[in-house]
């Protein structure tokens, strides 16, 4: 297997990994008790998804790579996950700021975010690479489920109050920009796509739109068209805010080296 | 002395799963296939949601069951075709019901599947593994595992689980 095809398995379990940490935030804190459990199962499938994803990397490259060394031993520049998915759970604030965690940019986040799923691990499914197929029939499942859960709470925090209406917009105004990347060429997925391994993600976005647009009619709120700079996480180029995220998840396990229990 | 096929069969065909208890490995699907590797015997298993803890203790029980009765197998994992609700038996679904959680119906086409749901409304009814009514409601989409969402039966005013079909 090419670095190239490694990488792109990386983007894939990258991105399922920064999500579910980002999202187990709310474990313990969640708005009320379903929610803070519905996120915690939400974060437990991605995880999930990112630990097959990893094996799958570990197993290719040999040696000492286990799935811990690629989630616990890789620094900032070396994640190819999308840039939207390692922003903290509020507005633009810089990477140190503190504010209260708000549920209208989480609930955004994994609306805008298992749409893409739900369409690339379908298409996924008939990857030539049959362990990466096998994986995406799996978490075609859970997309599924992550979809219809963000999309409800959606619909209601943007039909809802003055309040949630607001927050959920501003959520909506921040987010979508990012989502640009989606749709971004990287040398990683080309490589991928040539190979019959990857999803052509260009090839989704109608459906990508008329998933996210159908949702934003219902909840009422409105889409702005979307510019100015476009993201690369998904090349190693990342916002202040990952290497935070990584801080946390990573230093028990760069404390206490080869540790198990 | 060699083990068959039948005597691995035998020793687990009653270990249960560590999160319903009620109802056995193989009833649940989990447990695929039993058959002579290469390397000696193997237990084949399908592992059901990404994300689902019990999958770490599914394989030790396995181990520990087999090791219990002298048996050496290699336990093998295997996701496609990926672990489905509908592979759990009719007498698993029975004990679900019976143990106060609602039985998944079956899973969608892939052709009729849809991509998300406008009105949950419209989604087949799930019946109160209780008292049988179809009057529920889904309070939330997930309950106290993944695999599970949450419902209120309107007749006999009890909260259920739901086994959601996967």
């Amino acid at each position: 297997m090419t670095s190239a095809l490694t990488d792109y398995l990386l983007h894939l379990a990258d991105n399922a990994l920064v999500l579910g940490q980002r999202n187990a935030e709310w474990c313990g804190h969640g708005p009320v008790l379903e929610e803070d459990i519905a996120l915690a199962n939400v974060s437990l499938d991605l995880i999930g998804q990112a630990r097959l994803l990893y094996q799958l990397v570990a197993r290719r490259q040999g040696g000492d790579a286990t799935e811990d060394t690629l989630a616990y031993f890789r620094d900032t520049h070396e994640f190819r996950n999308y840039t939207l998915l390692e922003l903290p759970h509020h507005g633009p604030l810089s990477g140190y700021a503190q504010a209260s965690l708000d549920y209208g940019t989480t609930i955004v986040r994994n609306f805008l975010f298992s749409a893409l799923m739900a369409l690339l691990w379908e298409a996924l499914e008939n990857s030539a690479y049959a362990d990466l197929a096998a994986i995406a029939a799996k978490s075609l499942k859970e997309a599924r489920y992550h979809l219809r859960h963000s999309r409800d709470w959606l619909v209601r925090l943007g039909d809802g109050t003055d309040e949630s209406h607001a927050r959920a917009q501003a959520a909506v105004d921040h987010l979508l920009p990012y989502t640009q990347e989606f749709w971004a060429d990287s040398p990683a997925e080309s490589a991928a796509i040539a190979a019959g391994v990857g999803a052509d993600p260009g090839a989704l976005k109608a459906d990508w739109d008329a998933i996210v647009d159908a949702a934003l009619a219902e909840a009422t709120l409105r889409r702005l068209p979307s510019g100015g700079y476009v993201p690369k996480g998904k090349l190693g180029i990342h916002s202040e805010h990952l290497g935070y995220l990584l801080a946390e998840m990573q230093s028990l396990a760069r404390a206490h080296p080869n540790s198990v229990w | 002395m060699t083990t068959t096929l039948e005597e691995v069969w035998a020793a687990l065909e009653d270990l249960a799963d560590p999160e319903i208890p009620v109802i056995s490995l193989r009833d649940l699907g989990i447990l695929r296939e039993v058959r002579a590797g290469a390397d000696g015997l193997e237990v084949v298993i399908t592992p059901t949601y990404s994300g689902c803890p019990a999958m770490g203790q599914i394989e030790d029980d396995l181990r520990s069951t087999l090791e219990k009765r002298g048996i050496s197998a290699r336990i093998v994992t295997r996701l496609a075709p990926a672990w489905t609700t509908d592979w759990i038996s009719e007498a698993g679904k029975e004990k679900l019901r019976a143990y106060g959680i609602a039985p998944p119906h079956a899973t969608p086409a892939a052709s009729t599947v849809v991509r998300f749901i406008a009105s949950p409304a419209k989604a087949e009814a799930v019946p109160c593994p209780r008292c049988g009514s179809a009057n529920t409601v889904e309070t939330a989409h997930f309950g106290s595992t993944a695999c599970k969402a949450l419902y209120r039966c309107e007749d006999c005013r009890e909260p259920f689980d739901y086994f959601k079909p996967y």
